[in-house]
């Protein structure tokens, strides 16, 4: 049993149109059949208890799955309409295109320059690297903090520095779609709040989608918001209507603190 | 009534005889260490009261047991130098592209065949490396070159660099390992290739424990007698010229010991100067990995 409500995709199609999708460790199913769309320039907020499946589930979603020896995939990820998972798709292209940021930041142990400046260069950037370091420094919010000392190491920094370091080093290379896996979770109110706006920002040039544990952050930040409980998408719908007034019992439950 | 938290002999008594041993375990390989130095230093003391340190230093012939002697040390630095450095030239590029290839790139199956290999590798003794250099690789290298010397620093250094690929491989994988996951994912996440990811962020990282693993080969090459012996020659010459015959220190020391060499003539005190040259060289090269994985320690968090 599930329900999803009408997504409101634009005129340029749906960033992202996941099909039946499952997702096995071995013998065990951590993702079971889901289908969702995910629209062009919004924020779609994944949510759901510990262990079931959100992480797995955004993996797929670059096919960062790739590199767990165990993990099996089946069903469709459709990106502009072609499927990630058809066997012509190179992993690497797809990375660069739809970029993820993690629960724990993790900055390359170099300067802070050339972790922004990583991605440009191993795709063969030719433009002004110094700008495009500003840039993506800049719209990660850090570039104040830090433009005095590119040089330094990233490992200098605070855990929320690094962690918008880290989402700057993903916006270096230009993805269309940006994957958040509970990039707050590591990190103290305050930094949270910096990363929340950074996003509430970011929406207006990326589709993002993010890995939450914190129900008032999904509500505060994301425009739909899927429920996922033991593998299964029970809910999917305007972050709204999901945490004011869901349709299924078992997301009210959830987004009311009764489990979870 | 009062807990009883006095001491029990029962307990006590073992726990200060096994403390005790444990102690002298660790003070007996101290004070060997120490004998062994003081011994050496003796001994170098009463050399340098006879040879200059200058002429140790700077002269450029070996020549303590002819008539008209020589004390010059160079020959016998260059030739431990041009051995472990050739050495180094092999081993260094090999066994660090083995390591990425454990760390990186195999499968379980293939690191099952491939590491069993490398303790083979390290466990034959260093005699039949040299044997191997004797009757293999000289042959081979005078086929190509046939001005080569039956005895070479060539054929040394080839077997020296086999001998010192599972150290630089084995060490170095460890450092490679030690790369925390996320790294490696943060780097995949922007759209690296495996190669970049292994060379642009896992190498780097690692490169304290690389570095490291160099420093020690280089002085387990610089070390390395058995094979020295048997395929290098015993020719004090101060030679660029790897085809040539030349003694390395440890070659020297071999020689000169197994002549019934009298205690207290001035050859028998050589022995101790060159033994406490390489002594330096090693400790130096030991600390030197030491420091550089102290303080170039990546601190992942
Ligand atoms: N590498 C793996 N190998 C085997 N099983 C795994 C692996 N990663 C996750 N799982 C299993 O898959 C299920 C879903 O895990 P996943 O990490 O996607 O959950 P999650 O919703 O992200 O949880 P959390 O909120 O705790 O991060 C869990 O039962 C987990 O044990
Ligand atoms: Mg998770």
């Amino acid at each position: 049993m599930s329900t999803t409500y009408d997504i409101a995709i634009g005129s340029e199609g749906p960033a992202l149109e996941v099909r039946d999708l499952s997702v096995f460790y071995g013998e065990t199913k951590a993702v079971d059949s889901v289908s969702l769309s995910v629209p062009e320039r919004g924020v779609v907020a994944l949510i759901g208890p510990s262990g079931c499946g959100k992480t797995t589930l955004l993996r797929c979603f670059n096919r960062m799955n790739d590199l767990i020896k165990a993990a099996r995939v089946d069903g469709a990820v459709e990106f502009g309409g072609v499927d990630l998972y058809d066997a012509s798709v190179d992993p690497v292209e797809v990375r660069r295109r739809i970029g993820m940021v993690f629960q724990k930041p993790n900055p390359f142990p170099k300067s802070i320059y050339d972790n922004v400046a990583f991605g440009p260069r191993i795709n063969g950037f030719q433009g002004d690297l110094d700008a495009l370091v500003e840039e993506s420094l800049r719209q990660a919010a850090l570039w104040d903090e830090v433009s005095d000392r590119l040089g330094d190491s990233a490992y200098a920094l605070s855990g929320g520095q690094q962690q918008r370091l880290c989402i700057a080093r993903t916006l270096a290379v230009k993805p269309q779609i940006v994957l958040m896996d509970e990039p707050a979770s590591a990190l103290d109110p305050i930094a949270t709040q910096r990363i929340e706006e950074l996003i509430y920002e970011l929406k207006k040039q990326y589709t993002i989608v993010i890995v939450t544990h914190n129900m008032q952050q999904a509500a505060r930040i994301s425009d739909y918001t899927a429920f996922l409980y033991m593998g299964k998408l029970i809910e999917y719908g305007p972050t709204d209507a999901i945490f004011t007034n869901p349709r299924e019992e078992r997301t009210e439950a959830y987004v009311t603190g009764r489990f979870g | 009534m009062a807990p009883d938290l006095t001491y029990k002999r029962s307990r006590n008594v073992p726990e200060q005889v096994i403390g005790g041993v444990l102690f002298l375990c660790a003070a007996a390989s101290t004070l060997v260490t120490l004998g062994v130095v003081a011994v050496l230093l003796r001994e170098t003391i009463a050399f340098f009261g006879e040879v200059t340190v200058v002429e140790f230093v700077t002269g450029t012939r070996w020549e303590p047991m002819f008539q008209e002697k020589h004390f010059g040390v160079l020959p016998l630095l260059a030739g431990s130098v041009q051995v472990a450095a050739c050495a180094a030239v092999i081993a260094l590029p090999v066994g660090l592209l083995t390591a990425i290839f454990l760390s990186e790139y195999a499968g379980p199956r293939v690191q099952g065949i491939l590491k069993p290999l490398l303790e083979i590798l390290a466990g034959i003794p260093t005699v039949v490396y040299g044997y191997f250099a004797l009757t293999f690789v000289t042959p081979l290298l005078r086929t190509v070159f046939p001005s080569t010397d039956v005895f070479n620093a060539a054929s040394a250094s080839v077997v020296v660099g086999i001998m010192i690929i599972p150290t630089v491989a084995s060490l170095s994988e460890d450092a490679l390992r030690a790369v925390p996951q996320a790294l490696r994912e943060g780097a995949y996440g922007l759209g690296a290739t495996k190669l970049e990811v292994s060379t642009r962020v896992v190498v780097p990282a690692a490169l304290s424990g690389i570095i490291a693993s160099f420093i020690l080969a280089i002085s387990r090459a610089i070390g390395e007698t058995m094979a020295v012996v048997i395929a290098a020659g015993n020719l004090p010459n101060l030679t660029l010229n790897p085809l040539e015959s030349i003694q390395t220190m440890t070659a020297y020391i071999v020689q000169a010991s197994l002549g019934d060499t009298p205690q207290g003539t001035i050859v028998y005190r050589t022995l101790f100067a060159v033994g406490m040259t390489l002594f330096l060289i090693t400790l130096a090269m030991n600390i030197l990995s030491q420091w550089v994985l102290a303080r170039f320690r990546e601190e992942y968090q």
